[in-house]
């Protein structure tokens, strides 16, 4: 009863320091409370990112073979040898060219289905869903799909139309390669673009249906440019991933024949796992996120400019 | 007017067509497997394009059995429940703390993020490896799980925070004005605004956890630990001769992940769309 008595005109009519006191305290408690809710998704980032990460950085100066912890300095013996080595040369030519690849098919393949998919409400959910089952199922199984039934010389459809398997050619297995990759993979630029081309403001669309424009014209100058943030941005993540092709090369062909299909993502992984060099496979990984830290840091630049406007 | 209307209906009918083509092109491969993996190994060789003359299920209790699908099963429900509970614990935990931008260093978290998601699976997989290994950790499909979680969160987190930024400020305060505690808070406002924000981010973190290759067959080895996927991938050397089961093997993997796919394609769409225009 006391305590009540003396706590309500506290409540009631408090002294303005008092006031400031207790809301600074709980000001500072929920700023406390804020970072705690952030920091479970940072500190698992940290630690499985950024800190082998750094390490990574360290070990492409050693010699260490990734068993136990022990490795000596070389300096830049593993940089000197890799540039040295002509299988890294054909590896970062293939990159390239997988670059080439996917900066045109598969964004020319997503930009057309996306216009014609932008007027067919009615089927636009069924195509997209269609054009998605690829993208969704895992790389073991389209692989495998592909080496099993298309590619197989014995029983596949090159099989039984009498081709020989481009992915046993040296200079065709890259290619054979990239061609499961951009299948599975173009769908999901169809639906990234229709996306964006569907965030188009309605008036621009209709000011110029007024004035007399097609549908190709609407679409040439009104959905094309107004989709540029999102093709830019593809057009960089596709930079960062060609760089660190893995999946699909590894599985159908393992880099060969005669590492004609080698990338840097193969690479460097047969360094670490069968050669057991992971100061080398350090060094690869290095060169490799080079060209993504290039393209991130557009990428990031970019995207800051879009959260800015 | 009349010429015009024809004319939009041919073009309709071209763009059909086109769309047609290219919806073939996707399922076509798919197609073989449901047409070979009922016929025996003659004959899948005598023509693949031809229809089955049985439907004999012998491939796929040969698949089951020598894939080890059981196991498999198990063990990726295991790791892609890890992936996804801790994903979603997380991500909805920071993207409402970047959304209200209720900490004075939140552009420094967005760059910092920005900066992970493109972060190489090779920058970081070889002293990961070492790490794990030191610790005694490989072939546990949680600390996969885990793994997984951690390169997945910073999309889960962009993604998290788009959809708290629909949530109406004076919603949040109205309900802390009417006196409820956090857990109300977040029972009773922010989870029914956000619930498909969830569901977006767990299917499609869900898949690719669930189609991982590089970082569970590094850290994968024993054959009882590892995921249905690698365990079709184990069938390939033994069974290259055998396509039937192979064919067999590969549609028990499709049909559960396009069931999932298909069932909540609207999150998914949504998801690919919406992620990728802002960011």
């Amino acid at each position: 009863m006391t305590a009540t008595a003396t706590l309500a005109p506290v409540r009631t009519d408090p002294t303005p320091a008092a006031d400031h006191r207790a809301r600074r305290a709980h000001q500072r408690r929920r700023s406390l409370v804020n970072h705690l809710l952030v920091a479970p998704a940072l500190l698992l980032s940290v630690l499985v990112v950024v800190v082998p990460g750094v390490l990574t950085a360290m070990a492409a100066f050693t010699d260490w073979t990734g068993v136990g912890f022990h490795a000596d300095y070389v300096g830049l013996r593993n940089f000197r040898d890799i540039l040295a080595d002509p299988v890294f040369a054909t590896a970062l030519g293939n990159n390239v060219t997988w670059l080439a690849l996917f900066l045109t098919a598969p964004a020319a393949v997503g930009l057309l289905t996306a216009a014609l998919l932008l007027h067919r409400r009615r089927t636009r959910t069924f195509y997209q869903v269609l054009f998605l089952m690829p993208y969704v199922l895992a790389p073991v199984v389209n692989a495998m799909v592909w080496l099993s039934i298309i590619y197989n010389p014995n029983g596949g459809v090159t099989g039984a139309l009498h081709i020989s398997s481009p992915l046993a050619d040296v200079h065709g297995a890259l290619y054979a390669a990239a061609a499961v990759d951009m299948w599975h993979y173009w769908g999901f630029l169809t639906v990234v673009y229709l996306g964006a081309m569907r965030q188009t403001p309605l008036e621009q669309v209709e000011a110029a249906v007024v004035d007399g424009a097609g549908t190709w014209q609407v679409f040439r100058h009104v959905h094309l440019p107004s989709i540029r943030p999102t093709l830019l941005l593809m057009g960089v993540m596709t930079v960062i991933f060609s760089f660190l092709a893995f999946d699909y090369v590894y599985l159908l062909t393992q880099g060969g024949p005669a590492h004609g299909s080698e990338v840097m993502g193969t690479y460097a992984y047969a360094f670490a796992f069968s050669a057991f060099q992971f100061g080398k496979a350090a060094a690869v990984g290095i060169i490799m996120s080079f060209f993504g830290l290039i393209a991130s840091c557009v990428y990031t630049w970019m995207s800051r400019r879009q959260l800015a406007s | 007017m009349n010429k015009h209307s024809t004319r939009n209906r041919l073009n309709g009918l071209a763009a059909h067509v086109v769309l047609l083509v290219f919806a073939a092109t996707a399922l076509a491969p798919l197609l073989l497997v449901l047409l070979n993996s009922f016929k025996s190994n003659a004959g899948v060789t005598g023509s693949p394009f031809a229809l089955p003359k049985s439907l004999s299920l012998s491939n796929f209790s040969t698949a089951w059995e020598y894939g080890a699908f059981g196991s498999g099963f198990l063990n990726s429900v295991l790791l892609t429940g890890t992936t996804v509970a801790v994903v979603l614990l997380c991500s909805s935990l920071a993207g409402y703390v970047l959304a209200g931008q209720k900490i004075r260093v939140w552009p420094a978290v967005m760059v910092y993020l920005t900066m992970a998601m493109t972060v190489p699976i090779q920058l970081f997989v070889f002293p990961l490896y070492a790490g794990v290994a030191a610790l005694g950790l490989l072939d546990n499909v949680f600390v996969v799980g885990v793994i997984l979680a951690a390169i997945n969160m910073p999309f889960a987190t962009f993604l998290m925070r788009t959809f708290f930024l629909n949530v109406p400020r004076e919603l949040e305060e109205a309900a802390r004005i009417d006196g409820a505690n956090v857990l109300q808070l977040i029972h009773r406002v922010l989870l029914p605004v956000v619930r498909p924000g969830l569901i977006t981010v767990g299917v499609i973190v869900g898949l690719s956890a669930w189609n991982d290759f590089l970082i569970s067959s590094t850290f994968l080895h024993d054959p009882s630990d590892q995921t249905v996927t690698l365990g079709f991938l184990s069938m390939n050397g033994t069974f290259s001769t055998q396509l039937g089961a192979m064919m067999a093997g590969a549609l028990i993997l499709i049909l559960p992940v396009l069931g999932v796919f298909i069932a909540l394609q609207r999150y998914v769409v949504d998801g690919m769309a919406g992620g990728a225009v802002k960011g």
